[in-house]
C-alpha cells in the first residue's frame, strides 16, 4: 500500500498570526514538504493544479520536475490534473517528459476542477465538464499508446499524423487515477479503462465516499478488469496530530475555524464526526485510517492533506515527522496483515513495464512459426 | 388502507408561529380529504428552524449533516409537499429558500405541492404567485392552482374565508396525488454506461 501527502497549494493567512506567506515562500514550502515526505519514508507526493488565486500551483510539471531532481524514490503525482481545460496534447507531452526526467516516478490523477470562471478563461464551458473529461482523456490515452494519431473530436482542433513526443518512458504510459467527489460518470470512466479511482475523502461523509467507490468497483468488474476487490482505489484523509489529543484540538481549531473550504461553518467536533477529519493523537489517526478499510475495502493508496488553511511550514514538517515515524509504519503493517493475497498493489512504472513485457513475450510465443 | 406520505415544510421563526398554524391546518385538511377517499395520510412535519445551523453548514461545506440528510430524504420520498413560509421583505424568508437551495434540484420534480404563506397584512398575498410559484416551477414541482395566504385578520374575522381556501387547496392537492411522481433513477445504482458517454 502506498502512503503519501497531497496538497492543494493554497496561500492562506495564518489565523493565529495574521501573516500570509508570499507565493515564493509557498512554492518553496511545497518543495520542502515533498522532500520531507521522502525523508520520512512516504511513497507519494501529489499536488493540485489551479489557475486562480489563492492557489500557486498552475504549472505542476515544472514543480514536480524540480522535486524529481531532488528525490530518488518518491512517486510524483498530480491531485488533480485538469483534464477539462488543459489541452490533452500538452498533458501527453508534459507528463511523458516528466516520466523520462524522473525515471518513471510519475502518475496522474485526472479531475475536472471546480471553479466556474476557469473554464471560460481556457475557452471552455463548465456545463461540458463531463463531456470534456471523457473526450480529452480518450485522446490522451491514444496519444500515449499510438505512435501516430489521426483524431477528430468536438473540443479541440483535429490532428492528422500527429506524434506526441517524447514517447512514454519504455513505451509505458503513466498510471492514471480519476478523481471525483460526486460524479458517477467519472467512477464509470475509471472502471471502463481499468484505471485507478481516487476519492478525496475530505469534505464528504464516509457513507457517500463508500457509494462512489462501490460503484467504481462494481463497474471495474463489469468491464472485465478483474474482481471488484481488485480494483485500484485511492482515498484521501485529513489529520492533525499531537502526542496529547487535547493539544492537537487546541492547536488546530483556529485553522479549522477559518479554513477556506469549511471555515465559519460546522464545529471541529461536528465536522470530525461527519467526515474523515481526525484531530488527535497518532493512535487516533491510526484507528480512524484503519477504519476506512471497513468502508472502502482493501485499497492501494492513502494520501493525507497536511498543509492547508495557513498552517506554518514548521508545523507541517512536524506533522510529517509524526506521520512517518509513528503512524505510517503501523498502518503499513496492519493493512498488509488484513489484505488478501489476490488484491494487487497500486501499479508503478516498474510493474506496468514488467506487465507489458510479459504481454509481449506471450504474443511472441503465440505467433505461429513459419 | 393505502397510505400517502405528505411532507410539510414550514419556515416560521417563533413558537408558536402563524406559519406552523397554517401548515397544521393545511395538513389536517389534506388528511381529512384523503380519509374521505379511504386513504391514510402520514404527515411528516419539518420545522426549518430546527435545521437552521445544518442548512448554513451544508451551504458552506457542500454536504448535509446526517440529521439534515434524513430530512431531505423524507421530502424527496414524500408523495406530496405542503410548503409554508412567512413573508419577509416582499418574498419568502431566507431560511425557507435555504432549505430548497440545499434540497437536490430534482427532488421535487413531478411532485404535487401546496403553497402557503403568512404575513401581517393581506397586501403581501401575491408572494404566493410572484415568489413561491416561480421557485417551485424552477424545481419542476407541480404546485396546485390554489395557494393559501393567511394574514393576521384571517385568524379572526377572515377565518371562514381562510377555511374555504384551505379546503379548496387540500382538495386540489389530493386530486393531483393521482399523478405518479416523476421516476427518479439513482445514478449510483444505474450509472450511464461509458460507451454512451463516449458517443454522446
Amino acid at each position: 500500500m502506498q502512503f503519501g501527502v497531497f496538497t492543494v497549494g493554497d496561500v492562506t493567512e495564518d489565523p493565529t498570526t495574521g501573516r500570509t506567506v508570499s507565493e515564493a515562500e509557498r512554492i518553496k514550502a511545497m518543495v520542502a514538504i515533498a522532500l520531507k515526505a521522502e525523508e520520512v519514508g512516504l511513497d507519494v507526493f501529489a499536488q493540485g493544479e489551479h489557475h486562480n488565486p489563492p492557489f500557486v500551483p498552475s504549472s505542476p510539471t515544472t514543480q514536480l520536475g524540480f522535486i524529481a531532481a531532488k528525490t530518488s524514490k518518491l512517486i510524483l503525482s498530480t491531485a488533480t490534473t485538469l483534464i477539462t481545460t488543459n489541452d490533452p496534447v500538452k498533458i501527453a507531452e508534459d507528463y511523458a517528459m516528466l516520466q523520462h526526467l524522473s525515471d518513471g516516478r510519475v502518475d496522474l490523477m485526472m479531475g475536472r476542477g471546480n471553479t466556474g470562471p476557469v473554464y471560460p478563461w481556457f475557452g471552455q464551458d463548465i456545463r461540458n465538464g463531463i463531456a470534456l473529461a471523457v473526450e480529452n482523456y480518450a485522446l490522451l490515452r491514444r496519444l500515449w499508446r499510438e505512435d501516430v494519431v489521426d483524431w477528430e473530436g468536438k473540443f479541440r482542433t483535429p490532428l492528422q499524423g500527429f506524434t506526441s513526443t517524447p514517447r512514454p518512458l519504455d513505451g509505458v504510459p503513466p498510471f492514471v487515477w480519476h478523481g471525483s467527489i460526486r460524479s458517477p460518470e467519472i467512477a464509470e470512466q475509471a472502471a471502463y479503462y481499468g484505471d485507478g479511482f481516487f476519492h478525496n475523502n475530505i469534505f464528504w461523509p464516509v457513507t457517500h465516499t463508500k457509494r462512489m467507490i462501490e460503484l467504481y468497483r462494481t463497474r471495474f468488474e463489469h468491464y472485465g478488469h478483474g474482481a471488484a476487490d481488485q480494483a485500484i482505489v485511492g482515498v484521501g484523509g485529513q489529520v492533525f496530530m499531537r502526542k496529547n489529543s487535547q493539544d492537537a484540538v487546541r492547536e488546530f481549531r483556529p485553522y479549522f475555524d477559518n479554513a477556506p473550504v469549511y471555515g465559519h461553518g460546522p464545529s471541529l467536533e461536528d465536522f470530525s464526526r461527519e467526515t474523515p477529519l481526525t484531530v488527535g493523537s497518532p493512535q487516533q489517526v491510526i484507528e480512524r485510517t484503519l477504519s476506512f478499510r471497513e468502508h472502502f475495502g482493501d485499497y492501494q493508496r492513502q494520501l493525507f492533506l497536511m498543509d492547508h488553511a495557513g498552517l506554518p511550514l514548521k508545523t507541517v514538517l512536524e506533522q510529517l515527522d509524526i506521520l512517518g515515524s509513528e503512524v505510517v509504519p503501523v498502518l503499513r503493517k496492519e493493512f498488509a496483515a488484513k489484505r488478501p493475497a489476490h488484491v494487487p498493489d497500486a501499479p508503478t512504472h516498474a510493474s506496468l513495464k514488467a506487465a507489458a513485457e510479459r504481454a509481449h513475450d506471450l504474443e511472441t510465443i503465440e505467433e505461429p512459426s513459419v | 388502507m393505502t397510505e400517502r406520505v405528505i411532507a410539510v415544510v414550514t419556515a416560521g421563526l417563533t413558537t408558536p408561529s402563524s406559519s406552523r398554524l397554517l401548515a397544521d391546518q393545511l395538513a389536517a385538511a389534506v388528511r381529512d380529504e384523503l380519509s374521505g377517499r379511504g386513504v391514510e395520510a402520514r404527515i411528516e412535519v419539518i420545522e426549518v428552524r430546527d435545521h437552521a445551523h445544518d442548512l448554513t453548514n451544508n451551504l458552506l461545506t457542500g454536504f448535509p449533516s446526517t440529521e439534515l440528510r434524513e430530512v431531505l430524504d423524507t421530502v424527496a420520498a414524500a408523495d406530496a409537499l405542503i410548503a409554508v413560509t412567512p413573508t419577509f421583505s416582499a418574498s419568502y424568508s431566507g431560511l425557507f429558500k435555504m432549505f430548497f437551495d440545499v434540497l437536490d434540484d430534482k427532488a421535487l420534480a413531478g411532485k404535487p405541492v401546496l403553497l402557503g404563506a403568512t404575513g401581517g397584512t393581506e397586501r403581501h398575498s401575491l408572494v404566493l404567485d410572484f415568489a413561491l410559484r416561480p421557485l417551485f416551477a424552477y424545481l419542476k414541482a407541480l404546485p396546485v392552482a390554489t395557494g393559501v395566504y393567511a394574514a393576521s385578520t384571517d385568524w379572526g374575522t377572515g377565518a371562514t374565508n381562510l377555511r374555504t381556501r384551505i379546503t379548496q387547496a387540500a382538495t386540489e392537492l389530493v386530486a393531483a396525488l393521482n399523478h405518479e411522481p416523476a421516476h427518479q433513477t439513482d445514478p449510483y445504482e444505474n450509472p450511464t454506461p461509458f460507451e454512451d458517454l463516449l458517443n454522446s
